[in-house]
């Protein structure tokens, strides 16, 4: 075609026209911390896992594989985890947050019910660990020593692994098929497992032709308080009924049973009391239901059994077949204050909740090793005052829960490697929390949250069958895709989409994003106002 | 369609692309071979909703007709960002003639197309509101009454911004332009005037006419699939935010085109031969004063002290677009 | 095919032999009866492919034109005065954008007040507007003049306004051997277009453009209206091999052979001219006609070949430039530069006044007898009292100053007629 002079041209030939010249800021893409990652005690990589399940098919093991990556217990978080993720989550300042505990739980059991194997041990390093106590913490130290390739020996004193997850927590919240196929599938990375084995003496059990140890006996004695009570009145406490009854014993409770207490261990003790018969279980806590340290989720699954509560209410006297309860008052700093009314309360057995202590006496006269508060101190890296022996989980200053000694046992064995091999543990620098105001949310599909079904409340009186079920495929999918993949990229194309001088490039191949044309980006900043996730960001260019 | 067609997959529809939709379900703008119609290194303005606007509706075209488009632009920001000597963004055949006369152009090249058998070759026109709803209008009108087979696609910014930001007959009430400065005892555009192009070109009976926003380029998408899929005069109006024009932050462009459509003040629909067939409801309501303070052109209705009767009658327009309309009810109404 | 037939049927059946594609027409007098008999052979099929679109002005016909002929059809319009005006933009757009579109302007005065009748007011408003502008003599010039315009508008991508007079000529029944469709054919190729909107070859027309390059842009456009200089003597002799007469051309020259003086206009007057000049002839006055044809772009040089052995040009023309004066005249003034010959300026049928052999006769004596003032604009026939009284009112409620003043006094001295 004959182009008249400048009145007609060529197509696309603005591309010389380069409009990068034009910017004072610049779009860059991020990975910020997903509140779901920094949240969670085990350190798993929530956002990156949920984003694989997202996918679902062959997504689900991708996943499953980035949980194993830091947490060997799937289906047990899936079960028994507070899931602080959840509490973090930004979607629940949304509708809901994610469920997520409920999509690990889903790809928990899927693991174990097609086999999937957890990633193989490395090559040996000729090191070889003690690991004393075969609790989430010991397990979990165990699972990730072995994938570094250290030899690892557990000695524990009960007769089988598990720990709080066998002897604390009651079957219908984890039924012990599960447990038994996370532990053993850990045990089956050549885990040298010693049960009936308790250690006495760490520094004695360390020379057994140990280069270090991982200390996680946990908290197995249940604190006593003082009540005066008649010489018939029926006391125990709650770990050890606990421990009996999943030893196959039928604690004497009697029909009608008070829990002193109000933390989970309370909550579990009256519904297993009511299971083993009792008519009444009551709950007697001295301060409000809002201060009580249960779990909600614990709470609302009592009642539904029927457990009652007692609030601002103390035991002053036990006698047979009856308390004598006094009534709390909350004072103005929110402290309960007793008011002299006097209650009665018919109650056969008081079965005490009041927290748990640990045996510490393994560590008694290791030298530069401090205990304090019950507790044995340790440092950043969780080892002792005793150079090569390391301590985590329920004995060590920090939250109790299995999620918690999860990422002890985490965090121990890497800094049990590093230590090994004479090296300062490496810190990894934590990018930007990814806050709810970096968020669009209004990209997000409109999708009310799927709750776990729950076993009727009639159906759970007489048995220990698990009360929450699992997602199916369809439902476990549809939760995970409710994530916001907050602070991380998640290929929505909205970036390539919305960016006026198309100066977006779609790198198009699978996990490969964008990048940003400066040829031509002007630095509007929409593909960063328009990103759902947060995963944009602008920074000023150095002119 | 501000409703999802697709419910839970994270993001169902409302994003450009989503890894998890088949990637025929994806839009046009997720594509890596989309046209790019108009392409780098044009001279908008930072974060201009126009230059969005026409690429998202012509890469539309574009794919609808299999490439087979040609347009006819009207004089404006459109054309003379695209167009300087001796550059074109443009990646289709492309006239400019006039500012008012673009609708009439395109007439003549459907008739070309049509007399030359070439009926696969589709024709678009193309202006900014000021060459829709103003200087252009009788030629549009005479587009419409005549039901030639032309797309017209009108890019609303409210006002004539390629001459410095003067009053339309698209601007809205109170808001401040070069000629419409908030001095006087009506500070601002004055209410009462402006014209809906969208429902006068309803009145003509065409086969198509729909409103969309740059916020929702999957519905803008959809709606120039829809009218590529119909002969005859089909009208598309899309709300397309001007940072410079509005005084509004260049990364506010998308954010404020979902405001006009969440406030009820930019209602958007779609209708065939006069009769309205689809409504996009509200999904999440605001209050039209989230979507005035975010503009300088309505700065004075906030400082130095707050004009709530005039604030009052802008929200008194979107509500009565919401009952007129039925905007209310959409997916995440209460 | 010899005819006797009205002028505009005339216009309509030549137009349809040259296979119009698109014809965008807005009806205005006095072009009205080509468009409706164009828009009857459209739809009865004798002129087919064709679209016929029925818009909704002037500036909307010209428009649709620009986009038909921009997307590679041939496209024709028609209009006459104001519609010319009101599609002024556009004139100037296609011709910038260069697109062959040929349009017929059925000549008519331009209001206030508003008048149908024919002058050049209209084609004059517009002769810097980038259009060839051909003027025809008679129906069958007109016509032939169409063929012409579409094969000069096609060669040179230029459009091509063939202008006719309005009522004298498109309304009146003449003989006319209007061209067959066969010749046509032979004489205008299929439409070439130089730039097209095609997908398979993607362009921007219309570009914008800066001081960079505008002067250029505008060079390149007076180079290329000039090229018509060149063009139409051999389409007009090539015309005249196929069809065996003569139209067109550039200019045409009457007894011009030992002319002493020489009366130019353009239009059909030309015929009254002759006629009036014939008796002087027979008189023995050495007088003789230069028909203007082609008025854009200007023939300087056929011009100045034709005057310059002339004592004097006497320009009658049907428009002026209000404030200035003769508009053709100007044109021959330049032509003539540096040559002593004497020109003056005749403003002659305005708004349909009828220019008789008589009132001719007596502008031709007086410019033989030397009685026109020079450097003056001359009216034919005006009404001098009606004029003398009104400026008199003027006077009197203002003051008109020294120029209005001569004005009065020089009134009347041309061919005043008696009353």
């Amino acid at each position: 075609m004959e182009k008249p002079f400048a009145i007609t041209l060529d197509v696309g030939s603005s591309l010389a026209n380069k409009t990068g010249t034009w910017r004072t800021d610049r779009a860059v893409y991020v990975d910020r911390l997903p509140p779901c990652n920094h949240a969670c005690p085990a350190g798993e990589a929530v956002q990156a896992w949920l984003y694989e399940a997202e996918e679902g098919g062959e997504g689900y093991e991708r996943a499953w594989r980035r949980i194993v990556a830091d947490n060997p217990f799937p289906a047990i978080m899936g079960r028994v985890c507070y899931h602080p993720c959840e509490t973090a989550c930004n979607r629940g300042q949304l509708d809901e947050a994610v469920g997520i505990n409920s999509v690990e739980r889903f790809l928990g059991d899927l693991a174990i019910e097609r086999g999937w194997r957890l990633p193989e041990p490395g090559s040996d390093t000729g090191k070889r660990v003690l690991v004393v106590g075969a609790g989430p913490s010991g397990l979990a130290a165990a699972y990730f020593l072995r994938l570094l390739g250290h030899g690892v020996t557990i000695r524990e004193a009960e007769p089988a692994a598990g720990g709080m997850m066998r002897w604390g927590i009651p079957r219908y919240r984890l039924p012990r098929d599960v447990l038994d196929a996370e532990v053993n599938r850990i045990i089956d990375l050549g885990v040298e497992l010693e049960t009936g084995v308790g250690v006495t003496d760490a520094e004695a059990a360390l020379e057994d032709g140990f280069d270090a140890a991982f200390l996680a006996v946990g908290a197995q004695i249940g604190k006593r308080a003082y009540i005066p009570a008649g010489t018939a009145a029926r006391m125990l406490d709650a770990v050890t009924m606990l421990h009996g009854v999943e030893a196959g014993e039928r604690p004497l409770l009697g029909r009608r049973v008070a829990v002193y207490g109000g933390g989970d261990t309370a909550m579990d003790a009256a519904r297993t009391a009511k299971r083993l018969g009792a008519s009444d279980a009551v709950v007697v806590y001295r301060r409000t239901r809002e201060q009580m340290p249960a779990h909600e989720v614990e709470l609302e699954e009592a009642s539904e059994e029927g457990v009652r509560m007692r609030w601002l209410s103390t035991i002053k006297r036990a006698d047979e077949g009856r308390l004598t309860l006094e009534r709390m008052e909350l004072d103005e700093t929110g402290f309960p204050q007793p008011t002299g009314e006097l209650e009665e309360l018919d109650a056969d057995a008081v079965v005490l909740a009041l927290g748990q202590e640990c045996d510490l006496s393994l560590v008694e006269g290791v030298p530069g090793i401090d205990v304090e508060d019950g507790v044995v101190d340790v440092g950043s890296e969780l080892m002792t005052g005793r150079p090569g022996i390391f301590a985590g989980g329920d004995m060590v200053p920090a939250e109790r829960s299995v999620t918690v000694a999860v990422g002890h046992g985490h965090r121990a064995a890497g800094a049990i490697d590093a230590w090994l091999r004479g090296e300062e543990p490496t810190e990894v620098a934590e990018p930007e929390l990814a806050s709810f105001e970096t968020l669009n949310t209004w990209y997000y599909a409109d999708a009310d949250r799927m709750h776990r079904p729950r076993l009727d409340a009639v159906r759970r009186q007489d048995n220990f069958d698990e009360v929450v079920a699992g997602h199916d495929d369809e439902t476990a999918l549809f939760e995970a895709r409710r994530c916001m993949s907050c602070g991380n990229c998640f290929s929505c194309d909205n970036c390539f989409g919305v960016c006026p001088d198309n100066a977006v490039i779609k790198l198009g191949r699978p996990g490969e994003r964008y990048e940003i044309d400066l040829d031509f980006c002007k630095g509007c900043g929409i593909c960063v106002a328009e990103c759902p996730s947060g995963a944009i960001q602008m920074v000023p260019e150095q002119i | 369609m501000a409703e999802q067609r697709i419910k839970g997959y994270q993001t169902g529809t409302y994003v450009v692309g989503n890894r998890l939709l088949d990637p025929e379900e994806r839009s046009v703008q997720a594509r890596m071979d989309r046209s790019n119609t108009l392409t780098s290194g044009h001279r908008a303005c930072r974060g201009c909703g126009e230059a969005l606007g026409a690429r998202y509706a012509l890469d539309a075209a574009m794919r609808a007709t299999g490439g087979r488009l040609i347009a006819a632009n009207a004089t404006g920001c459109l054309e003379v960002f695209s167009t300087p000597f001796p550059e074109s963004s443009w990646q289709l055949p492309w006239i400019h003639s006039l500012f008012g006369n673009a609708p009439a152009v395109a007439s003549g090249m459907a008739a070309a197309m049509k007399v030359k058998g070439r009926d696969d070759v589709r024709v678009i026109g193309q202006a900014g509101d000021g060459g829709t709803v103003d200087i252009g209008f009788a030629c549009l009108s005479g587009m419409f009454e005549r039901n030639d087979d032309v797309l017209f696609v009108c890019y609303d910014n409210q006002g004539y911004m390629n001459t410095g930001v003067q009053r339309s007959g698209a601007t809205p009430p109170a808001a401040r332009t070069a000629n419409t400065k908030p001095v006087g005892s009506e500070p601002g555009n004055v209410f009462g005037q402006g014209k809906n192009v969208p429902l006068i070109a309803m009145a003509h009976g065409i086969p198509y006419v729909a409103t969309a926003t740059v916020a929702e380029p999957r519905d803008l998408e959809a709606k120039v699939e829809r009218a590529m899929g119909m002969r005859g005069a089909r009208y598309i109006h899309a709300f397309v935010p001007c940072p410079l024009g509005w005084g509004s932050a260049s990364e506010d462009t998308i954010r404020l085109a979902r405001l006009a459509k969440e406030t009820g003040l930019f209602p958007v629909f779609e209708a065939e031969h006069g009769e309205i067939t689809e409504v996009s409801r509200i999904r999440r309501r605001r209050p039209v004063t989230e979507y005035l303070e975010l503009q300088k052109r309505f700065a004075h209705l906030f400082s130095p002290t707050e004009n709530r009767p005039v604030l009052d009658r802008i929200q008194a327009d979107a509500d009565r677009n919401i009952a007129r309309f039925g905007l209310l009810g959409g997916a995440g109404e209460e | 095919m010899l005819e006797q037939l009205e002028g505009s049927q005339a216009i309509a059946r030549t137009v349809a032999a040259c296979r119009p594609e698109v014809i965008s027409a807005y009806p205005i007098s006095p072009q009205t009866h080509i468009v409706e008999a164009l828009s009857d052979l459209v739809r009865t099929g004798e002129l087919a492919p064709c679209e016929y679109l029925m818009v909704e002005s002037e500036f909307a016909a010209m428009s649709a034109c620009i986009g038909a002929s921009a997307a590679g059809a041939r496209a024709y319009t028609a209009t006459a005065s104001q519609g010319l005006l009101y599609m002024a933009e556009a004139l100037y757009n296609a011709s910038g954008l260069g697109l062959p579109i040929v349009m017929t302007l059925a000549n008519r005065a331009i209001g206030a007040p508003i008048n149908i009748w024919n002058d050049h007011s209209d084609a004059m408003s517009q002769r810097d507007s980038g259009w060839i502008q051909l003027y025809a003599e008679t129906n069958q010039e007109a016509a032939d003049l169409h063929v012409q315009a579409f094969r000069l508008a096609e060669q040179l991508s230029l459009p091509v306004m063939v202008c006719m007079d309005g009522f004298i000529l498109t309304h009146a029944f003449e003989r006319v051997d209007l061209p067959e469709q066969e010749a046509v054919d032979a004489f205008l190729p299929a439409f070439e277009p130089r730039q097209v909107l095609d997908p398979a070859e993607p362009v921007t027309i219309g570009a914008m453009v800066g001081p960079e390059a505008f002067t250029e842009v505008r060079y390149l456009m007076h180079a290329k209206q000039l090229q018509a200089l060149d063009a139409i003597p051999p389409i007009a002799s090539g015309f005249e091999a196929e069809f065996g007469r003569a139209s067109g051309g550039l200019v045409r020259e009457y007894r011009l052979e030992d002319a002493e003086t020489v009366v130019v206009a353009l239009g059909s007057v030309l015929g009254t001219i002759e006629d009036v000049v014939d008796g002087l002839r027979d008189e023995g006055v050495k007088i003789g006609v230069l028909g203007i044809k082609c008025f854009r772009p200007w023939p300087l040089e056929e011009v100045r070949t034709a005057l310059g052995s002339a004592r004097r040009v006497v320009v009658i023309e049907k428009a002026f430039a209000v404030g200035a004066g003769g508009i053709v005249g100007q044109n021959v003034r330049l032509a003539l530069d540096g040559l002593g010959v004497r020109v003056d300026d005749v403003v002659a049928g305005l708004g349909g006044r009828p220019i008789t052999k008589r009132s001719l006769r007596r502008l031709f004596g007086d410019v033989l007898e030397d009685r026109l003032e020079p450097g003056a604009l001359h009216f034919l026939d005006l009404d001098k009292g009606v004029v003398e009284r009104e400026l008199e009112r003027m006077r009197t409620h203002a003051r008109p100053g020294p120029h209005a003043e001569n004005i009065v006094r020089e009134l009347g001295i041309v061919a005043a007629r008696p009353h």
